[in-house]
C-alpha cells in the first residue's frame, strides 16, 4: 500500500471529517437540516438562500447510480501497469440521498457500463491514510 | 440594455508569428510577440497601451515583461473564454475612462510547456474529490457530460464525428491551420477527413477518439479595443462590440447542475443578446470554442441556435455540391458556418483557446479571410467555456 502510485488528496481542516468516515468505511455528507446533504464537504449548506453554517455529518447509504461516464484509455497511476490496465470507468455517481461525486466504477468490462445503472460503495484502502469511495455494480 | 452596444471597437488582432510546436519560446514571450503584431495590426504602439488584460500571467507580470505600467489591469484567468470576458471587461474599462487603449494579451507554452505554472493542488477541491480517481486532463473530464447528452437525446458518436471533418474542411483553406492541407501532409493525418475516419480514429477516452480532440499547441494572440470615435482614425476597419456575456457556474465538472446543459453559457449568452438587441437569427457566423467535437454543439444549443437535443441530428446534415462533394452543415458552403479558422481542433489549441476565436471572428468581419471568407459576414458571435463548462464568455461583433 506505501507505493501506491495514483494521486492522493489532502485533507483541509473542513473536510478531514469526511475523509476520516472514510477510513472507517463510512461515507459521510455534511447535511443541513432544512436542506439536506450536499457534496463536496463544505463547512456550510451551498444551497445560496440558505447558507446556514450548522451543519451536521449523516452517513450516506452508499447507492446511488452512474449518472454519466467515460471509459479512459489513458494509462493514468493508478491504472497504468500490467495488473491494472487501461481502459477503466470514471463515472459521475448520483448517490441516493442526491448530492453527486466522481468515482470510479469498478467493473469487469467497462464497456458494459450503462447511464443510470444501479451501483453501490467500495472502499478502496489505498494508503494507511486515505480510503477512496470507488463504486460498483449493485 | 444597450449601453454598452457600438461603444468600443477591436482595431487589432493577431495571432504569435507561427502556431504549433516552439520550443523556442516562453510563456512570456508567446503574450509579447502577440502583443506585437495585435498592435501593428492597429497601427499602434505599445506607447499607446493604457490597459492591460491577460490570462495564463498575472498582469503585473506581463506589464513588467513588456515595460509598461498600465493605469487599468484585469487578470481574470478562468480558462479559455477568458478573452470574451477580458473584450467584455475593456468595454466597460474604456467607456468608464479607466483606459483609452486596452491591450489583451495571451500566450501558452501548451506543447513544449516553457514556463508553464501547474495548478490545483492536492488540497483544492479538484485535488480531493476528482483527482484522485486517474482523471488525466481535459478528455477525461471534458467528455464526462457527453454520455448523459447521448442517454437523454439520442445524441451519438456519428453526429459529433461530423463537426470533425466540417472543422478539418476550413482548416484545408487556411494556411495557419495546423492540421490543414497546407501545414500537414496526410500520411501525418492532415488534409481532408470523413466522420468515418474520426470513429476509425485511436479511442482517447470514450466517447471521445483522436480526431474528437483538439490539437496540443504553444502559440498566443492579442487584441487591442479603443472607444466608438476613436476607432474610426484607424487604417483598417473596425470591429464593433455589440454585446457581450460571461458566467462562472461551477469549476469541477462533476457538479456541473446539469451535464446536458451548461448554466454558463446559457447565462453568458442572453446577456450577450440583450446587451446587442439581438437574438440567433442576427448572427452570420459563428466561432464556438472546439476543445472537443461536442464542446460547440452544447453551444448551438444553449445559445438557441437550434433546439435543445438536436444538436446531433442539426451538425450531422449534409448535402451534395456541384462536384458531388460532401458540404458539411457546418463547414464551407454549408448553411451554418462554424469555426472557419478550422477550429481548436484543426487549427491551433494552446490551452485557452478563446483568443483564436475571437481574432477569427474579427477577420471574418473585415473580410480578410481569403479562401476561407464566408459571404457577406456582418455579424459574428465568439464564444467559449472556461474550464469543463464551467465558466463563459460570448461576444458579439460587427464590422457596421
Amino acid at each position: 500500500m506505501a507505493d501506491y502510485a495514483g494521486r492522493l488528496p489532502t485533507p483541509t481542516p473542513e473536510s478531514q471529517p469526511y475523509w476520516d468516515g472514510l477510513k472507517e468505511h463510512k461515507l459521510m455528507l455534511p447535511t443541513c437540516d432544512d436542506c439536506g446533504p450536499h457534496f463536496y464537504p463544505r463547512p456550510f449548506c451551498p444551497t445560496p438562500a440558505c447558507f446556514n453554517w450548522d451543519i451536521k455529518w449523516t452517513q450516506a447509504s452508499g447507492k446511488g447510480k452512474v449518472h454519466t461516464y467515460v471509459i479512459s484509455h489513458q494509462p493514468i497511476p493508478p491504472y497504468n501497469t500490467e495488473d491494472n490496465p487501461p481502459p477503466y470507468v470514471i463515472a459521475v455517481i448520483e448517490l441516493e440521498e442526491g448530492p453527486r461525486m466522481m468515482s470510479n466504477l469498478i467493473i469487469d468490462d467497462p464497456y458494459s457500463t450503462e447511464v443510470d445503472m444501479d451501483v453501490e460503495i467500495v472502499y478502496d484502502d489505498v494508503t494507511d491514510e486515505i480510503t477512496l469511495p470507488k463504486f460498483k455494480p449493485a | 440594455m444597450d449601453q454598452i452596444r457600438h461603444k468600443v471597437a477591436i482595431v487589432g488582432a493577431a495571432e504569435t508569428d507561427d502556431l504549433g510546436q516552439l520550443p523556442h519560446m516562453s510563456r512570456l514571450a508567446l503574450h509579447a510577440q502577440s502583443a506585437k503584431n495585435a498592435l501593428d495590426d492597429a497601427g499602434m504602439s505599445l506607447a499607446d497601451v493604457d490597459g492591460l488584460l491577460c490570462a495564463g500571467a498575472i498582469p503585473n507580470e506581463v506589464a513588467e515583461y513588456l515595460g509598461i505600467q498600465p493605469r487599468y489591469v484585469d487578470g481574470t484567468s478562468v480558462g479559455g473564454c477568458s478573452f470574451m470576458i477580458h473584450v467584455r471587461h475593456a468595454v466597460a474599462a474604456i467607456m468608464a475612462g479607466y483606459c483609452d487603449v486596452a491591450l489583451v494579451t495571451h500566450g501558452e507554452s501548451g506543447r513544449s510547456g516553457v514556463d508553464m505554472p501547474r495548478g490545483g493542488g492536492s488540497a483544492s477541491p479538484g485535488g480531493q474529490y476528482e483527482a484522485p480517481f486517474a482523471i488525466g486532463g481535459a478528455p477525461t473530464t471534458f467528455s464526462i457530460p457527453v454520455l448523459r447528452h447521448f442517454h437523454e437525446y439520442g445524441t451519438t458518436k456519428e453526429h459529433l464525428a461530423h463537426i470533425a471533418a466540417a472543422t478539418r474542411a476550413w482548416a484545408n483553406l487556411n494556411p495557419m491551420a495546423m492540421m490543414g492541407s497546407h501545414r500537414r501532409a496526410p500520411e501525418r493525418g492532415g488534409g481532408p477527413i470523413t466522420p468515418q475516419d474520426v470513429l476509425n480514429s485511436r479511442m482517447i477516452c470514450y466517447p471521445f477518439n483522436l480526431l474528437d480532440c483538439c490539437v496540443v499547441a504553444d502559440g498566443g494572440g492579442a487584441l487591442v479595443l479603443v472607444s466608438e470615435e476613436r476607432a474610426k482614425d484607424f487604417a483598417k476597419d473596425p470591429v464593433y462590440v455589440l454585446g457581450a456575456g460571461e458566467a462562472a457556474a461551477h469549476w469541477m465538472v462533476s457538479q456541473m447542475r446539469d451535464q446536458t446543459t451548461a448554466d454558463g453559457y446559457r447565462i453568458s449568452g442572453e446577456a450577450a443578446y440583450k446587451s446587442a438587441g439581438l437574438g440567433p437569427q442576427d448572427i452570420d457566423h459563428c466561432m464556438f470554442y472546439d476543445a472537443f467535437t461536442f464542446t460547440p454543439l452544447m453551444a448551438a444549443e444553449d445559445l438557441g441556435f437550434v433546439p435543445k437535443g438536436e444538436g446531433g441530428p442539426f451538425f450531422a446534415e449534409t448535402k451534395t455540391g456541384p462536384d458531388g462533394e460532401v458540404i458539411y452543415k457546418s463547414g464551407p458552403g454549408g448553411d451554418f458556418p462554424m469555426n472557419t479558422n478550422g477550429g481548436g481542433l484543426s487549427y491551433c489549441h494552446t490551452g485557452m483557446y478563446g483568443m483564436f476565436a475571437i481574432i477569427e471572428s474579427v477577420r471574418q468581419l473585415r473580410g480578410e479571410c481569403g479562401d476561407r471568407q464566408v459571404p457577406d459576414v456582418n455579424v459574428s458571435m465568439a464564444h467559449g467555456p472556461g474550464g469543463m463548462f464551467a465558466s463563459a464568455g460570448t461576444i458579439i461583433l460587427s464590422n457596421a
